[in-house]
């Protein structure tokens, strides 16, 4: 059973401004039926560009249902240009969140919307061809899994299962999604690398949030001496010092938690 | 969560303890806690329980000796213990035969083993799910380790020629060991290993109004197994572990219970899935029925809605106090609908809102009447949500519906 949010569970007992409009100024589609999930939204538009009603039909599940729901009461009233800057992120907190797994329909929702206005607008949907596709399962294309990826602040192939359904399915792309996340997250490490003294703040902070307590429960602490590019020199004060199993304080815990809440690639040297 | 009102078909997935059972289990707890091994009268009257619990496993299977009976700790341990003891017992051949659309606790189990360096030959079915034998037998070969096949699958119901299946097989190669999944057949039909070349087979008590937590192993006494879980002397050495004597007596029981119930589930329950069935087909025009009609365990029914999605038919159904499940990827957090239905090639417009109803003998002719009146009602909901309403449409006109 999903852990879904009251909200949630309204929308989709019942759906708001579910149908379709005759003679919409707006249609927007996302999804298909073999991928299990579809919504097709249709907006009316005033002379001055306010969305004065909009409609919805939606294939999927509770989820689905419930983010396009939200969606149309999200919009209606609003100029569709301030419509337009409406994120997944809004939707799915609008419904008092979403599970993990589901934020994809969140997606589909944005996905929609954003569709509907180009249509209003008379843009070109990019069928590009020269557009790589990643997932063809689902159809999803490298420049959307970009987009979601860093709007979303993906990390994990999880994370990317779970917001656009992209590697769900047979798998077969799953080594492609992770050679984007990682050129992205890559990208943003290399674009802002920590200053020595940035770093040294970083690392105090998790020191006194996450390390020292424990090791005070035992009569001991830490000090931070030094910080050389990825090589940390710390030495361990109180009974610390002269228990025999510091080592293993220093690589399972320490060094453990300085990766979990810095960086990975971090080398902790005792001195 | 209350059950007062609650009309559970699901039945395939879980089944409620018969009182019966529960019953019996009760002074196993806190009043006959003596463990088995032990040697003062305490003790070891728990072993003549177990004794008596394993004839009872023993006419189940309709096996030679109890000694080929054993205790696992569910479904999964049993096909577990039966595969990969065999496999390790003998370890000169690396074949692996099975169906597509085998339960994941076996077919996630081959999964590993081919990483093990087994390979392993997954055969198909057709679009009434059901198996061709021939494809069985041209696939064995002088390396073919093992041959597994379950005896009734858990989403169609397809009921599966086992014992035919392990005749081909061992008249191809005599050294083939088959192991059969029952744990979706046992209580629903006769699941018989005598005068057959089956040499191994599972079950899960929860399947047949046993509790959790407990299975059961038939190995032919010829088969060689090596254990999975090593320790002490319990299971004949086999099964390491202080035996789940309440389980043990409440499986035995179970069991004992639902092969006097057999009839009735091949009568009163059939007629009554077959109520439901017809009821939903004939008054639903997008509705299908996605495996053959016949040749099935009598308590299931797998139906596909087309152009709606099922999670969202389970959740409304659940607001009526229905429960059943679907085959839909949504439902389970998995994003690919089931490996059943798509081995099945289920038309991917019903792919999506495919609803198993799995009765049991406690199943009401009430309570399917209820299901029958809401369903027509739930389903006009969702459909009147679909974005496919042109293809609804043409699917009305095609069925001769204006």
């Amino acid at each position: 059973m999903w852990n879904y949010s009251e909200t949630v569970m309204d929308h989709y007992r019942n759906p708001r401004n579910a149908g379709s409009i005759e003679n919409a100024d707006a249609i927007g589609e996302a999804g298909s039926l073999s991928c299990g999930d579809m919504l097709k939204l249709y907006l009316k538009v005033d002379d001055k560009g306010i969305i004065t009603d909009a409609k919805f039909q939606t294939f999927g599940c509770g989820s689905a249902v419930a983010s396009s729901s939200m969606l149309t009461e999200m919009i209606i009233g609003k100029h569709i240009d301030e419509a337009r800057k409406i994120t997944n992120k809004q939707i799915a907190e609008a419904l008092g969140g979403l599970p993990p797994e589901k934020m994809h329909c969140s997606v589909m929702g944005h996905e929609a919307l954003e569709a509907a206005i180009a249509n209003y607008y008379h843009e070109e949907i990019k069928p590009n061809n020269d557009e790589e596709t990643v997932c063809n399962c689902f159809d999803i294309s490298k420049s959307f899994l970009i987009n979601e990826i860093k709007n979303n602040k993906l990390k994990t192939l999880a994370d990317v299962m779970n917001y656009t359904k992209a590697g769900g399915a047979c798998g077969k792309c799953q080594s492609k999604i992770k050679a984007i996340l990682d050129e992205i997250n890559n990208a943003s490490l290399n674009q802002e690398p920590l200053t020595k003294t940035q770093m040294i703040i970083k690392i105090n902070n998790v020191i006194e949030k996450y390390i020292s307590p424990e090791l005070r429960k035992d009569g001991g602490d830490i000090e931070l001496i030094d910080v050389e590019d990825n090589k940390i020199k710390v030495k361990l004060t109180g009974r610390c010092q002269s228990c025999n199993r510091s080592q293993i304080t220093l690589t399972h815990f320490v060094e453990a938690a300085l990766k979990q809440h810095i960086d990975e690639n971090l080398e902790i040297i005792q001195v | 969560m209350t059950n007062s009102n609650l009309i559970y078909l699901d039945n395939n997935a879980t089944t409620k303890v018969d009182e019966q059972v529960l019953e019996v289990m009760l002074p196993y707890f806190s009043k006959y806690y003596g463990n088995p091994s032990s040697i003062y009268e305490f003790g070891g009257f728990n072993s003549k329980v177990i004794k008596e619990a394993r004839e009872s496993i023993k006419d189940f299977f309709g096996a030679k000796s109890s000694k080929e009976i054993f205790f696992t700790a569910s479904g999964s341990e049993s096909a577990n213990m039966a595969i990969r003891g065999v496999l390790e017992a003998d370890k000169s051949k690396n074949h692996i035969i099975t169906t597509k659309v085998e339960h994941p606790c076996v077919l996630n189990l081959y999964k590993q083993l081919e990483k093990e360096g087994y390979s392993v030959t997954y055969i198909g079915v057709n679009s009434d799910g059901e198996i061709n034998i021939d494809e069985i037998y041209d696939a064995v070969n002088e390396k073919t380790a093992l041959v597994s096949c379950m005896y009734a699958n858990n989403e169609t119901g397809i009921i599966f020629p086992v014992k035919e299946i392990a005749q081909k097989v061992k008249s191809k190669n005599k050294n083939t060991k088959v192991y059969v999944d029952a744990v979706q057949a046992a209580g629903k039909i006769k699941i018989d290993v005598s005068n057959s070349e089956i040499d191994m087979m599972g079950i899960s008590g929860h399947k047949f109004h046993a509790p959790k937590g407990i299975g059961a192993l038939y190995v032919k006494s010829s088969i060689l197994l090596s254990p999975l879980i090593i320790g002490g002397h319990q299971e004949n050495g086999k099964r390491a572990g202080t035996e789940n004597v309440p389980s043990i007596v409440g499986i035995a029981k179970a069991a004992n219970l639902a092969q006097e119930a057999l009839e009735y589930e091949n009568t009163k329950v059939k007629a009554l899935r077959d109520k439901l069935e017809n009821g939903i087909l004939s008054k639903i025009y997008n509705a299908r029925l996605n495996s053959s009609p016949y040749n099935r365990v009598p308590n299931t029914t797998n139906i596909g809605f087309e152009y709606i999605e099922g999670e969202l038919i389970l959740l409304n159904l659940n607001d009526l106090g229905i429960c059943a499940s679907s085959g839909s990827a949504c439902t389970s957090g998995s994003l690919d609908p089931s490996h059943v239905l798509k081995a099945m090639g289920v038309p991917f417009t019903a792919l999506h809102g495919s609803i198993r109803f799995s009765l049991s003998r406690f199943t009401t002719e009430e309570e399917i009447n209820y299901t029958i009146e809401k369903m027509p009602r739930v389903i006009n909901k969702l459909t009147a949500l679909s974005p496919f309403q042109k293809e609804l449409k043409e699917l009305k006109e095609r069925k001769g519906i204006i």
